[in-house]
Formats: structure tokens, sequence, C-alpha cells
């Protein structure tokens, strides 16, 4: 059985940000695996250990010929396989499902699709949605839980604060990781040079025959966030800043 | 007059005050304000959705009982074709996060999330990427366009209409392979931090769970909400949907205030659009410093102590 895992490969959120052109970035920083894809991979590969000998973690990327490294991360933290889409350009979700659909539809049956909740760099918060709009399976998003057996799943997700809901999905189905759903694997050095024989399948998009989207979101313009702050210091006792902080609030913020 | 519909939510039996800053941004001579309702709650929502210019109001009945995010978003899909809506704006909350990207996925809609400016006409937004290191204008193609709002961007100004409202039947088609076995809450859920307007998080300056108290105190005077840095969260001080940050809640206040937080980047990510930042950190040199408004060198034990005995003796 088949356990697919959607991953995205984004700039370290530590790393700075230089914007390129109009609506590029440098990209000569650290990318990484994204993080909630990492409770993805981590998850799968749980799942795998009390599964049936024949299945299979396999992590999926549409991304530049550099995302072969989260690839490989997925790989050290427990994937056994990967498919690599390539692309020159950055997509937006409505092609990225496409295509993710038509590489998991060409490679086999899935049992479960994982992918993370979001992705940390534009934050679309949408393409398990639609992946799963395009597989015709049922999704859950922010799981927290998941039990998984033959027929499908029970997960549990964080919806906010002390609510969850609890969903019983028919397998197959898509499930967004969130960050409450297990500590990763992070990855020992054997894992990472295990990781390194692990098969990387390429497939160009034009094998994929996926059909030019007719809605789209595109980047216009991409421009440094400003800085709006200038800090000022509150000094004295104790009593004397707090006299202060409720000052702004009253006058300045006028909260309350 | 172009139909805009408005996804509303409820908060204990009330529209959720985010959602009037909604209609406020979507107002315009040649529009028409719909509101979805799914399943309200009996009450003043007819009232308050037209003290916001709301003319008609789509009172979806579903037959789920209780939330279910698969049946309340085919609902919404069905109630916008029957009322020829090819524009929806949300909140970018957790019911937002739920149903806005399934009703984008079954059109193949467009759709931005957290947006911070929306141009309904030309179809364009402006939402931060890169935690919050960069701003993205974004123009959205398509034959109907979703936008998720990020809570508080725009103040709530009335505009009193009167609004009909129809009455919206759901019947879902069962079965989809999605069903909701239960709901849990523990019922004390703390106001949802992205919809605040005061907001006080602590982080490893806290030092434990028990010293959140301090936090609470003060905020109880206020309507605040409390946030956490990530490092509380980890640590299992507070529970994760407390904290603010790249990974946590991007929140929008009108003030927060970082206590014993030295404000890594992942931490601004999601809190860097307040309109005040006031830092109270032992460190002078912490990041937090010269990233706010207001600072104070000092202890935290001292300041919240003497902060609650200010904002208490102001409000009795």
């Amino acid at each position: 059985m088949n356990i697919y895992v959607c991953v995205k490969h984004v700039p370290d959120s530590a790393a700075t940000i230089t914007v390129e052109g109009k609506t590029g970035i440098n990209e000569k920083i650290t990318f990484l695996l994204n993080p909630y894809d990492e409770h993805a991979v981590t998850e799968a590969a749980k799942i795998k250990a009390s599964s049936a000998n024949d299945t299979e973690v396999i992590a999926v990327c549409l991304g530049k010929a550099a995302a072969e490294n989260t690839l490989r991360a997925a790989m050290a933290m427990g994937a056994d396989r990967s498919i690599l889409i390539e692309t020159d350009t950055s997509r937006d979700s409505i092609f990225t499902a496409r295509a993710l659909a038509a590489a998991i539809r060409s490679d086999g049956r899935p049992w479960m699709v994982f992918t993370g909740k979001e992705s940390i760099d534009s934050e679309g918060m949408q393409t398990q949605f639609r992946l799963a709009q395009h597989l015709g399976l049922p999704v859950a998003t922010n799981a927290i839980k998941v039990d998984a057996d033959s027929d499908g799943v029970t997960v549990e997700c964080e919806r906010e604060a002390g609510t969850i809901d609890v969903y019983r999905m028919a397998a197959p189905c898509v499930i967004g990781a969130g960050k409450g759903l297990n500590n990763p694997n992070y990855p020992t050095f054997p894992d990472i040079v295990r990781s390194r024989k692990k098969p990387v399948k390429r497939i160009d998009l034009a094998e994929l025959a996926i059909d030019t989207p007719s809605a789209g979101m595109q980047i216009r313009e991409l421009v440094p966030a400003v800085e709006q702050h200038s800090p000022k210091a509150l000094t004295g006792s104790a009593a004397d800043i707090a006299a202060q902080i409720v000052d702004i609030l009253k006058n300045e913020a006028k909260v309350i | 007059m172009q139909p805009i519909g408005l996804l509303i939510e409820f908060k204990s039996g009330h529209v959720k005050p985010a959602n009037f800053g909604m209609a406020t941004a979507a107002r315009a001579e040649n529009r028409q304000l719909v509101a979805l309702v799914v399943d309200a709650p009996a009450g003043d929502t007819k009232a308050a959705l037209e003290a916001y210019g709301v003319t008609r109001i789509v009172n979806i009945r579903t037959d789920s009982n209780g939330w279910d995010p698969a049946v309340h978003a085919a609902a919404v899909v069905a109630a916008m074709q029957e009322n020829g809506i090819t524009t929806l704006i949300g909140l970018t909350s957790p019911t937002g996060r739920e149903l806005l990207p399934r009703v984008a996925a079954r059109l193949d809609a467009p759709l931005v999330m957290d947006c911070i400016d929306i141009d309904l006409d030309d179809h364009r937004v402006k939402t931060s990427h890169y935690s919050g290191k960069t701003m993205a204008t974004i123009a959205m193609t398509g034959s109907h366009f979703i936008y998720g709002m990020r809570a508080n961007v725009v103040a709530p100004l009335k505009a009193p209409a009167a609004a009909e409202v129809i009455d919206f039947p759901f019947a879902a088609n069962h079965p989809s392979g999605f069903e909701v076995i239960e709901t849990r809450t523990d019922g004390s859920g703390p106001q949802y931090l992205a919809e605040s307007d005061i907001i006080i998080s602590g982080g490893r300056g806290l030092k434990n769970a028990e010293n959140f108290k301090l936090l609470y105190d003060c905020a109880r005077h206020l309507n605040a909400a409390v946030g956490a840095s990530r490092v509380a969260v980890d640590n299992g001080w507070v529970s994760y949907a407390m904290q603010v940050g790249q990974t946590g809640v991007k929140v929008n206040p009108k003030v927060y205030m970082a206590v014993g937080i030295s404000g890594s980047v992942q931490h601004f990510a999601g809190m860097k659009t307040a309109k005040t930042i006031i830092a109270i950190n032992t460190d002078a040199n912490a990041p937090i410093m010269a990233h706010c408004d207001y600072y104070a060198v000092g202890d935290l034990f001292d300041i919240l102590p003497a902060l609650e005995k200010a904002l208490s003796s102001m409000t009795r």
C-alpha cells in the first residue's frame, strides 16, 4: 500500500529574504523541507512501521532541481523513495495540486496522502484541499492524531484553542499534518547516508500533460516588509512603568 | 449590483465583530452585500448584519448535526450558485481555514488567505509571504474569487440597511467518505487570538505554567487574549493554540505586549503588524527591544503585578 507525502522546498524561516526583480527572491539561501511536512513524513513513516510489509512511503515534490535536497531530507526521515516533478518557475496552488495529483495517479494507488497543513513561504493553506478535489478524496486539515486501518483513518484535528474535531475518513484520503501530530524524526547520520541511495524519480511536467488551468493566483509584486516601529524606553520603578503602559493603552492606542 | 458573499461566523451565539470589518471593506455603491449564514444560532443576527450594510441574508440550513466542514462548504457553494455570487469573503479564522479552501477547491477558484488588503474590482490582494518578511501583491484570475481576510485590518463602520432573509435548506449527498464523529471542546477555550484587539504574550521569561496567571490577571481587566512564544509552548506551559508566530497564529491586534519574549524572527512573523508593540524584558539587548514601540527593561515579576494593580484601580 502506498502512502504519498507531498512536500515543499521552502526558504529557512531564519534566512534573510532579499527581493530580486519584481516578484522573485535571491535563492542563494538555505532551503529546507517545509516544517509542517516534517510532521507529515514522520507520521507516514510511523504508519508504515505498524503496517503490512509492502507498505511504501513516497515523497512527492513539485519544484526546481534544487528541491531534490528536500526530497533527500524526507527520505532521511523515513520516505522510501521520491518523485520530483521539475519546474523552472514557482507555481500557484491551483497548478501545484494538479501536478501532484497527476504524479500520484501515474505512480500508483494511494492508501493515504499526507501534506503539511500549509507552507511557510507562501502560506496558501489550500493545496491539500485542491489535491483532494482532483483525486476525488475526503480531506482533513491540521491533524494532531491519526489512527489508520485498512478501511480508512480516524483523525483528530485541532480547529481552535480547546476545540478538537474527530473525523472518520474512508481510505484513500488526504491528511494535512499539524504541528501537534508528532515529534519529527530528525535523521541520524546513518539515516542521511541511507537516504542518498534511495531513488528519486524525475518527471518532466510535460509528461504529466496537465491542462493549463483557467484560474490562477499570480504574484505581481513582492516588496520587503517595512519596519514601522521606533522604540521608546519606559523607565522608572515598576509602578512608574505600569502607569506609562496604562497611559499608552488609554491615550495612544485608545483601547481602554 | 454585484452581489458580494460574506461568510459569517458566530461566537457564543453572536456574529463575530471581525465580520463587520469585512462588510465595511466590501461595501461600495455598485455592490450588494449578501451574508451567507450557515446553521445560525437564534438571535440578533439580522439586526447585527443590517447595521453594517447587509441587504440580503441567506439563511443556510444543513442537515448536519453541528459542525461538518465538508457539508458546510458544499452548502456555501450551492448557496453562492443559487444567488449568483462569484465573490466570497471570509475570515482567516479557524472556521475560514476549513471552509474557504474547500469552497475554492470545489469551484476550482483562486483563493488568497490572510489578505491585508483587497481590491474586489481588480481581483488584487496583498498578503505577507516569507514569514512576514515581504509583502506580495497577487492578481487573481478565474470565474469565481475567494478571499480570506486577516481579522481587524479594516475597522468596522456602520451603514444601516434593511435586509431580506432567504431560507436555503441544503441536504448533503451522503455518503462522501467523510464523517464527523464528534467535536470535543473543553469549554474554556480562550478568546481566539487573531480576533483580539489586545494580546498579552509570555515567553521564556515566564519560567513556568503557573506564572501565566500574571498575564491572565492583567488580560482580564483589558478583555485581552493571552498568547505565548514557541518556547512557552514547547516547554508545555501553555497549549499550542496560544502560540503566536511563524508556526502558530498570526495576529494583528491594536496592542501587542510581549512579556519575557526575546523576539525571534519566527515570533515576529506572527505579530509584526500589530499597531503598538510593548515589550517587557530583563535583557536590554533582546531583539524585541529594537522592533517595538515601547520597551521596559525590567523584571516582569515586578512590572506585571504593578500593571495589574494600576488596571484594577482604573476599571473599578
